[in-house]
């Protein structure tokens, strides 16, 4: 299995708090790997300094072998990483197409181009990008009158247009309604593995974790307590104990 | 050593006022997130009112401070006024619009001062008991700059009282901090804003009614105070009463000392000052960056779409009309026409940054401005052809754009408005005080265009269709790529820094093409009028571009064009006849269009005709 990305020792603290605290996991190419644990763990910290919104204290970040630790937001996604967002943060102001197509336009550096029109660019390349995440029929529509589950295919759409190695999504199914999320992670995991991207995500909901990551990670308060098999991690103790006692339920 | 000392002093004193109205604005709009412009009306109405009251009464020196009390209370009670008839209408309406309703606000009150008291600047009456000078260190310092030294502090330990040791100040501060959870705890919100503005106006007409016997009252003042009383609550940290205090001494003692190393550049200094502090802790001294409001944003607009077959036939309807206007029409006709022309070039570069940049300017005016003055410097000093003339307008402009960008880019909102009215300023001084090279206020004359346009006919086939070209490159610019990266940048600087965009170089390279055609607007209005005047780079015509946009509809495209053929139509009508009150009257229309086209005008139509999917 080629390695996609990988973190070696991430460091990060805020004042006296430790929010990441040498976190080191490799994410494989084609496969999900899910990053749980309980509010305040670090998740997010963690996925900022992948993406490069923060810069790390210490460690380093690999992306196919290039380190990403000093590279900013913009580098990091022209290199092959998408990401997309908790709450969906897309242009209310555009149809659906030309969502996608923003991302087009940015990938193939035409953003001060004054000769061609938009409607001119990237049509078809958007719509295929539509059409594998169903969104086709609703092209024309504005984005800001979609339903929120529509809004999240929208952003996995726009998420792909660079052609990413990488997926980071956080909380890709948070606000949905579960029959939705399953199909959201179904379509995901089925893109993944036809393209052979990688994805992290976090994930409060352990249905989703359980039925669809690969490889899971916990983290608990900065550290990284546990990886590996969906199964293995389900059975593991320690990570019985912080789920429990902070009340979520773990039955599978 | 004395003299300094006595400079000093006279900076405290000048603080004093400052600070009186400043902190007024800035408890405005802490609490109601309005930034009142008709601020300096209510300081202007102040000093006339005392003058009123001190003039008749002549009263002893108990008398002279009840007195002042009295016009502040007056003044507070007109802020009442206002913001249960008008502001509490349009709370719901876009930020702008309030911004907008002030601003006709102050043509009334501008108009109805008028009416009472007249043209003349008057002279305040000395205070009873203070008339006197005392000598420090041998120099000569009036009696009543002390008592206005004391009153300074005086009036913010006053505030600080109220804020930090009752219910009523307690709710203001964490309206201050989070109005929305302050609503949400049941406060009763439309008492607190009243009184708010109550407390704000009253403030703003101390400050007035204090410095009274120091610089008596004049209509130009509301104005004139605005500017500085929105550089120093920008300063101090909009919403912070003790920075606006800080601020107000830095900018009294700046004036002061700053008269003495650079007497030609005092109205740049402040401005200076005011950008630097901007760039170093963007909310000012004292400031917090502003929370940011949970409730719902406001419904972006529909996606663009190229103009049907309706409004196709309506604008080439309208330009065969224009171009046949010449052959039946006065030269007095074709005149107001090519006003229009120039504000529809004018309002449209100003939408091009406001609209799908996002970005709220309020000093598109120095853009203009430079264009208008580097076209008519080359005229005036080297002779140069009116054709190379009005093409080194857009590029000077775009230069201008280019500095002033890079800073402005760098904040936003409230701050970016701010920091743009300061370049503007910056600009409008240096023009009103170099007079040497400008000749300030007395203009640059004789710049007309060539021969071949000297007609006035063949002038204002050149206007139009020069307007014609560019309204159609900006309108086309919104269709290409760089039109929607930039408007992407707006509608999500998340979505759009995640996917690869450089969202403030696109704002930045937005600013300065609009900065080029706002800067083409200026050279033809130049050639059209023959000179030039600072009044082309000063606060009114940037307001004036935002009025255009925003009646027009900033959600739309054709909107300013709208807005601002119909803005110069009305002003140039109502002041040419000499109507009756015809400031009172604009300031009444623009309320009157706010009130009922939140949406502005065209946005409107477009409602109304053209209903969204799902009614959205």
């Amino acid at each position: 299995m080629t390695v996609v990305l990988s973190a070696n020792n991430l460091r990060k603290s805020f004042g006296g708090v430790k929010a990441v605290d040498d976190v080191s996991f490799e994410v494989e190419a084609g496969r999900l790997l899910a990053m749980i644990g309980p509010n305040g763990a670090g998740k997010t910290t963690c996925f900022n300094l992948l993406n490069g919104q923060l810069p790390p204290d210490g460690g380093s970040v690999e992306l196919d072998g290039k380190e990403l630790v000093g590279l900013t937001p913009r580098e990091i996604w022209r290199l092959g990483v998408g990401r997309t967002f908790q709450i969906t943060a897309t242009f209310g102001s555009m149809t659906v197409l030309e969502n996608v197509q923003m991302t087009l336009l940015s990938y193939h550096k035409q953003n001060v181009s004054i000769t061609t029109m938009v409607s001119d660019l990237y049509v078809d390349e958007a719509m295929a990008l539509l059409e594998r995440v169903g969104m086709a029929e609703q092209a024309e529509r504005a984005c800001s009158i979609l339903a929120y589950g529509d809004l999240k295919r929208v952003e996995l759409a726009v998420a792909l247009g660079n052609e990413p190695r990488l997926l980071l999504m956080d909380e890709p199914t948070a606000g949905m309604a579960p029959r939705e999320r399953i199909e959201l992670m179904q379509l995901t995991a089925d893109i993944v593995r036809e393209r052979n991207i990688s994805v992290l995500f976090t994930e409060h909901d352990m249905d989703v974790v359980f039925g669809h990551a690969d490889q899971v990670i916990v983290l608990n308060r900065g550290a990284l307590i546990a990886q590996g098999k969906p199964e293995e991690v389900r059975n593991d103790v320690q990570v019985q104990e912080i789920y429990l006692g902070s009340g979520s339920t773990f039955a599978a | 050593m004395g003299f300094y000392f006595i400079q000093f002093l006279t900076g405290l004193a000048s603080a004093s006022s400052l600070f009186l109205i400043a902190a007024g604005l800035s408890i405005i709009f802490g609490v109601t997130r309005i930034l009142n412009f008709a601020h300096g009306s209510l300081y202007m109405l102040g000093a006339y009112i005392s003058y009123w009251l001190l003039t008749t009464l002549s009263p002893g020196p108990i008398g002279f401070w009840l007195a002042v009390l009295l016009s502040a209370t007056v003044v507070g009670l007109v802020g009442v006024i206002i913001e249960m008839g008008l502001l509490r209408r349009i709370y719901q309406s876009p930020e702008l619009f309030q911004l907008i309703a002030t601003f006709g606000v102050i043509l009334i009150i501008s108009d109805i001062t008028r009416a009472i008291w007249g043209e003349t600047d008057l002279v305040g009456p000395r205070a009873a008991g203070l008339s006197d000078a005392v000598t420090i260190f041998g120099h000569k310092l009036p009696e009543y700059d002390l008592a206005m030294i004391v009153l300074g502090p005086l009036v913010l330990g006053v505030i600080w009282l109220i804020f930090h040791r009752t219910r009523w100040g307690t709710l203001v501060r964490a309206a201050t901090e989070d109005r929305e959870m302050v609503g949400a705890l049941g406060v009763n919100q439309a008492f607190l804003f009243t009184s708010v503005f109550f407390m704000g106006a009253f403030l703003a007409g101390l400050g007035g009614a204090a410095q009274i016997p120091k610089g008596g009252a004049d209509l130009l003042m509301d104005l004139n105070v605005i500017a500085e009383a929105f550089v120093i609550v920008v300063v101090g940290g909009m919403g912070s009463i003790l920075g606006a205090f800080l601020a107000a001494i830095i900018i009294g003692e700046l004036n002061a000392f700053g008269i003495l190393v650079f007497p030609q550049m005092t109205l740049v200094l402040m401005f200076a000052v005011m950008a630097i502090v901007l760039l170093i802790r963007p909310w000012g001294l004292l400031g917090r960056p502003e929370t940011a409001s949970r409730a719902p944003g406001e419904a972006p607009e529909p996606p663009l779409q190229r103009a049907d077959k309706a409004v196709r036939s309506l604008f080439t309807a309208t330009i065969l009309l224009l171009l046949l206007v010449p052959l039946f029409s006065s030269d007095f006709i074709m005149v107001i026409l090519i006003d229009i022309f120039i504000f529809v070039l004018f309002a449209v570069s100003l939408h091009f940054i406001m609209g799908p940049g996002g970005l709220v300017s309020f000093g598109h005016a120095a853009y203009y401005g430079l264009g208008a003055y580097a076209s008519a410097l080359l005229v005036h000093y080297l002779g140069t052809p009116m054709e190379l003339a009005l093409i080194a307008a857009p590029i000077v402009a775009a230069a201008g754009a280019f500095i002033f960008g890079w800073f402005s880019v760098r904040l936003s909102g409230v701050y970016f408005a701010m920091l743009t009215l300061a370049f503007a300023q910056i600009t409008w001084s240096i023009v009103f005080q170099w007079g040497e090279f400008t000749y300030g206020d007395d203009g640059i004359l004789n710049i007309w265009p060539s021969a071949w346009l000297s007609s006035k006919m063949a002038y204002y086939y050149f206007a139009l269709i020069l307007t014609l070209a560019c309204v159609y490159v900006l309108r086309r610019t919104l269709f290409t790529p760089f039109g929607y990266i930039t408007r992407a940048g707006r509608d999500s600087p998340l979505r759009a820094d995640a996917i690869g965009i450089n969202v403030q170089r696109q704002q930045w390279l937005a600013f300065i093409f609009a900065g080029a055609f706002a800067g083409l607007a200026g050279s033809i209005y130049v050639f059209s009028k023959g000179s030039v005047f600072p009044d082309q780079v000063a606060i009114p015509q940037s307001i004036d571009g935002l009025m255009m946009v925003l009646l027009g509809g900033v959600k739309t495209l054709t909107g300013p064009i709208v807005g601002a053929a119909m803005f110069t139509a009305l002003t140039d009508w109502l002041s040419s006849n000499e109507v009756w009150f015809w400031r009172s009257i604009l300031g009444a229309i623009i309320l009157a269009l706010v009130i009922l086209f939140p949406q502005g005008i065209v946005g409107f139509v477009r409602d109304k005709f053209r209903p969204s999917e799902e009614g959205g």
